[in-house]
């Protein structure tokens, strides 16, 4: 099965066609809605967070099954580690934030004269801030190319030490991702309400960008069968990743609540500062976040033959990214626009914008590997995979 | 009296075969005794899709009317107390309790309706038709009487996939 995806016209027409779009609408939004510094900086930092989060789901999928010597995923592998591919210019973007840090972070302005942050700040400052930023990135990357290398390596020769090899560099993934994903989301969305603090805020925003993961990978598994590949993918593992859907975003949900309820009872303004304003400014939102991100996929997977119907489950999965890149929007607007915040043209075409070079990397980093990687001891039993 | 035929196997291969065959020639197969899940045994028995799902989704969706109605009652209509500056009918704090009988209702459910449909629990008649069946082997049991008493050609299926240790057995039923 010397399988090699090739990236046809009509489809590279497609993902261009979103970028030209993003660019059109953003034109068109420039004008009609004369957006603010800090407006345009708040919807680069939303769109970098959501494809980082994605790109980087892509190396926590790869090592959390390498390390529970899970089979079933071995067939399907190259899709994770494309989306990996995008983590060099997701890095190249967040850096980009430098520009706009004062537009989008509080407390990266001089001569405050607020204790509370004075105090935060041999943390929070802007040095030690791109310093933390550059070794996120340089561990992820550099972490994730070379368990991309690894398999690559293992296509060519059937030594059993590849296979060891990666099991210690996903571990060495997993560690330091487990630190870096509850330090970055302190960094680059918790900051932005610097006086508040809540000590499950990394967990969940790891929950919210395990969901957008598994959707995307449900979405790209639908899209290249439709297009003739990956045969050997069968219902039980399309079956398998309704579950990741369906299971973490009850997990999400039960993280979100965990949060919401404690500041909700405790009721010290401290605290309900982070929801009062989201609650009051965007009550039709913060509810619609809620109600697409758990109700709706907690229905509409309930049943067996739900998750395994590739159709609705990519339509599932569609309304869930919809729904966590409003979590990612409502979890940034209220810092940084306020009140005023509204989701128009701009809006819209920094998805697009955004949406079409991510799918161009991710498409284009497909057609560099065949589809099927060779030579793993585990590859026979994900063919024969039976839940 | 019934009478049943039971054999054990050391390999599940011979297990899957045996299964197969026997289903095959329309011998009905009484149970398959397995240490582990076999993947693809389920299908070769022809077993229905389970329905306990569909109680336990019934049974969560009561609780879940249950808990939240009787909090909602005991709190705004029955009574009514000041905690904590909330008001009375205060949702997140109903949460938790509707989950938790949520969850124990399915649970319950299901596990009830298990034992009710499988006739199990206290008073049960299951006789035991191989000491062994609770250590590492492999058993088939086959119902003679449904399978129209064929009992050699049962035997010689079960003798073909190295069937160990066959015997016919009359149980009360």
């Amino acid at each position: 099965m010397e399988e090699k995806y090739t990236l046809k016209r009509k489809t590279q027409y497609g993902i261009l066609s979103i970028a030209g779009v993003g660019i059109l609408l953003l034109i068109l939004g420039y004008f009609i809605e004369s957006p603010n510094r800090q407006e345009l900086w708040t919807n680069v930092l939303i769109n970098n967070l959501y494809f980082l989060f994605i790109a980087l789901f892509g190396g926590v999928f790869l090592a959390l099954h390498k390390i529970s010597y899970a089979g079933w995923y071995t067939a399907l592998k190259r899709i994770p580690e494309a989306l990996t591919k995008f983590l060099p210019i997701s890095a190249a973007l967040m850096f980009l934030i430098y520009f706009g840090m004062h537009d989008l972070y509080h407390w990266s302005h001089e001569g405050l004269n607020d204790p509370i942050l004075e105090g935060k700040e041999a943390y929070l400052n802007v040095p030690f801030f791109f310093a933390r930023m550059a070794l996120y990135f340089l561990g992820w990357i550099g972490l994730t190319y070379l368990l991309r290398k690894n398999t690559q390596n293992q296509d060519l020769n059937p030594d059993l030490k590849y296979h060891n090899r990666g099991k210690i560099l996903a571990a060495l993934f997993m560690v330091f991702f487990a630190i870096t994903s509850s330090t970055m989301s302190w960094d680059w969305i918790m900051s932005i309400d610097a006086h508040w603090f809540s000590t499950l805020f990394g967990w969940f925003i790891f929950i919210g960008m395990f969901v957008c993961g598994i959707a995307t990978i449900i979405l790209l598994i639908a899209f290249l069968k439709s297009q003739g590949y990956l045969e050997y993918i069968n219902k039980e593992h399309i079956h398998d990743m309704g579950k990741y859907l369906f299971a973490f975003s009850i997990f999400w949900m039960y993280l979100w609540f965990s949060q919401y309820l404690l500041i909700w009872y405790s009721h010290i303004p401290e605290e309900t500062a982070y929801f009062a304003p989201r609650l009051n400014d965007h009550k039709v939102l913060f509810f619609t976040v809620l109600i697409i991100n758990f109700l709706f996929p907690f229905l509409a997977l309930m049943t067996r033959d739900a998750k395994r119907n590739l159709k609705w489950l990519s339509f599932v999965a569609i309304v869930v990214l919809l729904g966590h890149w409003l979590n990612i929007y409502m979890l940034v607007i209220p810092g940084t626009i306020g009140k005023t915040a509204q989701i128009g043209l701009i809006e819209i075409g920094f998805i697009a914008l955004y949406l079409g070079g991510f799918l161009y990397v991710i498409f284009t980093s497909l057609t560099n590997t065949p589809l099927l990687v060779k030579n793993d001891p585990l590859l026979e039993e994900s063919f024969h995979y039976e839940t | 009296m019934r009478r049943y035929i039971s054999a054990y196997f050391e390999d599940e291969e011979n297990l899957l075969r045996a299964t197969k065959d026997l289903r095959d020639k329309q011998l009905t197969i009484q149970d398959v005794l397995t240490p582990f899940p076999i993947h693809g045994l389920d299908p070769i028995l022809g077993f229905k899709r389970s329905r306990i799902p569909t109680i336990g989704f019934i049974g969560g969706a009561i609780g879940c009317i249950i808990a939240f109605g009787f909090q909602a009652w005991a709190f705004v209509v029955d009574y009514p107390l000041f905690i904590g500056g909330k008001p009375h009918f205060a949702i997140p704090s109903f949460i938790p309790i509707t989950f938790e009988l949520t969850v124990l209702f399915a649970a319950f459910a299901m596990v009830f309706a298990f034992l009710i449909r499988s006739k199990l629990g206290p008073g049960a008649n299951n006789p035991i038709h191989d000491e062994r069946i609770t250590d590492d082997r492999f058993l088939i049991i086959v119902d003679l009487d449904e399978a129209g008493n064929q009992d050699e050609l049962v035997k010689e299926i079960l003798l073909k996939e190295e069937a160990q240790d066959i015997k016919v057995k009359e149980i009360d039923k």
